[in-house]
């Protein structure tokens, strides 16, 4: 069973509070709020005013470099407002506010359900439309999907590798996607291979979804130049180096090498199911499947959902959120980002809100480290978590970085399994950006 | 009620295994090698047992109480693995108040001194042990005859002892019988068939790795064919009896798979787990046959428990991605 070489959780998935359930689709709000930075990189510039009539799928945001992505209307209505909103963190940041009036879409775009698998575009105007549509990495890092597969001069793409592995407890919409829009993830996957000019491109699924695998399977036939490997259930299988190693068996070296360097492009599957959309239907990016799940959930549902909906309005369909003290999560459980403002939007990256409550809101006691080395055992980079919470306890910066502490992928594997709860993640979270801070600061003066 | 949100950064799960429930793993690891050792030599193994426990976790209470004045943690059991640990070193006719001497070795110069579990750079059962032993020779290496006679016990002296002096001969060994635990020994390491079984509960319940038990006893196992090789004199049966006989007589067995495997004292990577493995079992090995004592394993790990720093300072797990 393929798997990634060193270290790694075994969470309990807990996938079957949600996984039975089909692809619902939800009410679409009557007032929306964008956020005009729902990407890595420079926020999109507002291309609508006040009192401006927009439709569905309209321009509204523009990308505002290389490194940025178009963000469209969801719904058809009036723009009442484009200006600073609180976000999940209780943060403000710039969102353009529609208030609906029915769903009138633009007429470019094709509605209708029928399959165009052919494409005969050049891959520089498949790339333009990807960009066109302001899709991202909808796994939940949102890097623009365009950049991503515009390949650097000098490189050269050898794999691309579909991750439909959602490695992250508790969440199932990639996992639905993948079972009920099959199809069109591998019409996308084949947009995705000519765009990158490759001939060979895997799908990686986690092997607690063999209904997915089977699926995907028998809808590629006799078709080769596709393969659906089934990879061993362990987090964080679909962190993208890990799964480049799993896929590959290369390992992408540190930063500053991108998975490019060792040839493999990867995307989300969600991600591709949207690049068809947007080639194919020249649909921008204005809906995503969101699992609403947890424990005291009264109904978990998969929830095909507009961009911009409150996540109020989500949990409130499946059920309304427990009595109690909660952790509302945008995202899993193991890298999730905690909301404390539920009427904030769904936005491009959002995979999936988790509903914790009772004995899972709070932590545990943090006691002393005893070296039991299960942190070193669990990274899945081969670091020292001890030693490196240890080294910013005393702010030692010169040392962390001789401890390569910038390769940190923040899965969360050392904390998770710390007996002693001791937040390691916390604090190398916080000493990584302290020590990637010295580095640039230095090569600036270089 | 209005809902209270509360915030805190990923991961937001655990794995709920914590440290009292690891340490709980340890002590149901020593249970199989506790009732064996009971049946061999009686009820008074028991007795010994309790002083030992009760002492430690006392000890470290009275500390916590009254001098360091901080947070109790005789709750994550560590008092009660090392409270088993030191008895399973000691003879199981030892007078009780050594026993209390032993704990108060143990926790209050080993280990509450430099700041409690996770602090102490020795492992405190075997400081206790080197400090009784070389305080208390006499007492603590009169070791009584197993009580049950099923087979041609080695009666008085320990195996090691008797190989020490010349007074083993192979032609009678009985590997079946000391596998089983009828020889004569501190109370803990003569049940090496239940040790094993501890072994397997901890390597299945993730609580330890193979790598420093596996180093130990295959360090062990070489060296010992090396020198049975250099004393043949014609008898090839040698070649395996003289290193299993290492591997039974004496606490190689206990050492290894407890003691040495204690994580506060060990090495954090595999790689320098495998380094300070070998090291124990050389070091065991080279005492054991020209050093003034019978058993070394204990002065082997102290050895190395000093030298874990060092391994943890230069050996570094393999960076993913790194050449």
């Amino acid at each position: 069973m393929r798997s990634f070489p060193i270290g790694g959780v075994h969470p309990s998935d807990n996938k079957a509070w949600s996984r039975g359930s089909a692809i619902e689709t939800m009410e679409l709000p009557d007032v929306v709020n964008i956020p005009l930075s729902q990407h890595i990189g420079a926020p999109a510039v507002a291309k609508v005013a006040k009192g401006d009539k927009v439709l569905v799928g309209q321009l509204i945001g523009e990308a505002a470099s290389f490194m940025s992505a178009n963000v469209h209307s969801p719904i058809s209505g009036t723009v009442t407002a484009v200006d600073m909103q609180p976000n999940g963190q209780g943060l403000r940041q710039m969102m353009v506010t529609i208030k609906r009036e029915g769903d009138e879409w633009l007429p470019e775009i094709d509605r209708s359900t029928t399959l165009v698998e052919h494409c005969d575009l050049a891959p520089k105007e498949i790339i333009e439309r990807i960009k066109a549509a302001g899709i991202v990495g909808m796994g939940g890092a949102t890097f623009p999907t365009h950049v991503k597969l515009s390949i650097p001069e000098g490189k050269h793409a050898e794999t691309l590798i579909i991750n439909g592995v959602e490695c992250e407890p508790y969440l199932t919409s990639d996992y639905r996607t993948m079972l009920e829009r099959g199809e069109l993830l591998i019409a996308g996957t084949r947009i995705i291979m000519r765009a990158i000019g490759v001939d060979k491109a895997y799908i990686g699924v986690e092997n607690n979804k063999p209904d997915a695998v089977k699926h995907l399977r028998e809808l590629l036939g006799g078709d080769k130049s596709i393969e659906v490997l089934s990879l061993k259930t362990k987090y964080p299988q679909g962190g993208e180096k890990q799964l480049i190693a799993a896929v590959t068996g290369r390992q992408v070296p540190p930063p500053p090498a991108l998975p490019i360097d060792v040839g493999a492009v990867v995307c989300n599957a969600s991600t591709a199911v949207a690049v068809y959309e947007a080639v194919q239907k020249r649909k921008p990016l204005i809906e995503r499947v969101v699992t609403v799940t947890g424990k005291h959930l009264a109904s978990p549902k998969n929830l095909l959902t507009r961009i911009g909906t409150p996540v109020e309005a989500l949990v409130a369909k499946c059920g309304g959120l427990p009595e109690g003290d909660v952790r509302v999560l945008n995202g899993g459980p193991m890298m999730g980002r905690p909301l404390v403002n539920i009427s904030m939007p769904v936005m491009k990256g959002c995979s999936g809100i988790v509903v914790m409550d009772g004995g899972d809101v709070h932590r545990g006691k943090e006691s002393a480290c005893i070296k039991c080395a299960k942190c070193v055992e669990a990274c899945p980079m081969g670091l020292e978590p001890y030693l490196m919470y240890k080294l910013i306890r005393k702010k030692a910066w010169d040392d962390l970085e001789r401890n390569d502490i910038p390769i940190c992928i923040e899965c969360g594997c050392c904390q998770f399994t710390c007996p002693a709860y001791i937040p390691l993640l916390d604090q190398v979270r916080f000493g990584k950006q302290t020590v990637m801070g010295i580095i640039r600061a230095r090569n600036a003066k270089k | 009620m209005a809902n209270r949100f509360f915030i805190a950064s990923a991961p937001h799960l655990h794995s709920d295994y914590d440290a009292s429930r690891l340490m709980a793993d340890v002590v149901i690891a020593l249970m199989p090698a506790l009732a064996v050792s009971a049946w061999v030599f009686g009820l008074k193994v028991l007795l010994v047992t309790a002083v030992a426990v009760v002492s430690c976790v006392l000890l470290e209470f009275l500390i916590q109480k009254f001098v360091v004045r901080g947070p109790l943690t005789i709750f994550n059991f560590s008092a009660v693995v090392t409270g088993v640990l030191l008895a399973f070193n000691l003879p199981a006719d030892i007078p009780l108040w050594i026993v209390v001497i032993g704990a108060v070795v143990a926790i209050g110069v080993a280990k509450m001194p430099f700041g409690g579990l996770g602090k102490n750079p020795f492992n405190p059962a075997i400081a206790a042990r080197v400090f009784l032993l070389i305080a208390y020779p006499v007492q603590m290496t009169s070791f009584p005859a197993p009580r049950i006679d099923f087979v041609d016990a080695y009666s008085g002296a320990t195996p090691l002892a008797a190989l020490n002096e010349g007074k083993v001969d192979f032609a009678e060994f009985d590997a079946q019988g000391m596998f089983l635990g009828a020889m004569s020994g501190s109370l803990g390491e003569i049940a090496s068939l239940a040790l094993l079984v501890g072994f397997a509960y901890l390597l299945w319940r993730k609580v330890i790795s193979w790598h420093i038990p596996v180093a130990v006893l295959g360090t062990m196992a070489v060296f010992g064919v090396c020198v049975a090789a250099t004393r043949l004199q014609g008898d090839v049966d040698l070649l395996w009896q003289y290193p299993l006989f290492h591997l039974l007589g004496g606490g190689a067995l206990l050492g290894a798979i407890y003691m040495a495997t204690d994580y506060v004292t060990s090495p954090m990577t595999r790689c320098g787990m495998i380094i300070y493995g070998v090291g124990i079992g050389a070091l065991t090995m080279c005492i054991r046959l020209w050093g003034a004592y019978p058993e070394g394993m204990s002065f082997a790990i102290l050895i190395m428990n000093g030298m874990t720093p060092l391994i943890n300072k230069y050996v570094k797990p393999k960076r993913f991605g790194a050449k």
